[in-house]
């Protein structure tokens, strides 16, 4: 049985934060590292939640690739949100 | 007003799923097999098929992460429907973003970064390569190896503005593991009875030869995954200006 513990609390506010962060800013490379690091923290819980397989998965699909193809195509555009 | 209708809507999306999964029964993660009602007609659909996977996949595919053997075994005609998505969307982004080599020039990264992504590297490829050929032992797979692969060769290109792929070698290798995939399929269908059926003998489990085709489409599925990640990254940094 998976107990709640402080440190679930945490991440489980860390991911809000991060998501809502990646919503609101203006900044476009801010919000692609905010979604990159709430991939990051997404993939810890999935592994504390007994789902290795996934984990490996979102920590390196969710926080590597996307945030960097993100950032080249943000490169390609414009940074900041109009 | 937007903001009101979207709140409105999410919690009410909320409120729905909460509702549906609230009759899962409280059950140890993966331990117990939990019985989940459909919301709609208030059957208990498929309550014997986690349990069964839970209970037959060794014996039955011979694989020791029942994981992998469900997107393989059980399941594999939906992973060629997605290994075919990735393709299509590959195929999408070389299209869109097909544009002569050069633009603007860049300037070089330093020599710290030049010299040590050189160092990491071999290991970035060991570590993909191990991912996806222990697929059907160790968490892991063909999809998160291939990412793995994609992304060491994501830290050459930002760390040499003049590193490309071989757009040959990476087509040829892309082609080459899908029609391995589907070949083997095919295989499936002539010495067992369906498509993608295993033909091969299942071997002890818990060896790296074992579970029959299972490895051999993991480290195809790696290698298109790999070759089609790096390819959408080469594609993207080629037009940056």
């Amino acid at each position: 049985m998976i107990e709640l513990t402080i440190i679930s609390w945490i991440m489980a506010f860390l991911v809000i934060g991060a998501a809502i962060y990646a919503i609101e800013t203006k900044d476009l490379i801010s919000a692609a590292i905010a979604a990159g690091v709430a991939s990051l923290v997404v993939s810890i819980m999935f592994l504390v939640l007994q789902a290795p397989d996934v984990a490996i998965t979102e920590a390196s699909i969710g926080a590597g690739l996307t945030m960097a193809i993100f950032v080249y195509a943000i490169g390609r555009t414009g940074r900041w949100e109009e | 007003m937007r903001k009101v209708v979207a709140i409105i809507l999410a919690s009410a999306f909320f409120a729905v799923l909460l509702v549906s999964f609230s009759n899962i029964q409280q059950a140890d993660y993966g331990e117990k097999e939990y019985y989940y009602q459909n919301p709609i007609n208030g059957s208990y659909a498929n309550e014997s098929v986690p349990s069964h996977y839970i209970s037959n996949t060794k014996n039955e595919t011979g694989a020791v992460n029942a994981v992998t053997a469900i997107v393989v075994e059980y399941r594999g005609f939906d992973t060629l429907g997605e290994v075919t998505v990735l393709f299509t969307a590959a195929t999408g982004v070389s299209f869109l973003l097909y544009k002569t080599r050069g633009g603007k020039k860049r300037t070089e990264a330093n020599l710290i970064l030049k010299e040590g992504s050189k160092l990491v590297l071999p290991f970035i490829l060991l570590t993909g390569a191990y991912i996806f050929i222990h697929g059907h032992l160790t968490p892991g797979g063909g999809f998160p190896g291939g990412a793995v692969i994609a992304s060491g060769f994501l830290l050459m290109m930002l760390s040499y503005p003049k590193f490309f792929m071989k757009e040959k070698a990476v087509s040829v290798t892309e082609s080459m593991a899908g029609i391995t995939f589907a070949f083997i399929g095919l295989l499936g269908l002539v010495f067992a009875s369906s498509f993608l059926q295993n033909f091969l003998p299942l071997g002890d489990a818990g060896y790296v030869l074992s579970a029959g085709i299972i490895p051999i489409i993991y480290i195809a599925i790696g290698f298109k995954v790999g070759s089609e990640l790096s390819s959408i990254a080469d594609k993207l940094k080629e037009v940056q200006k």
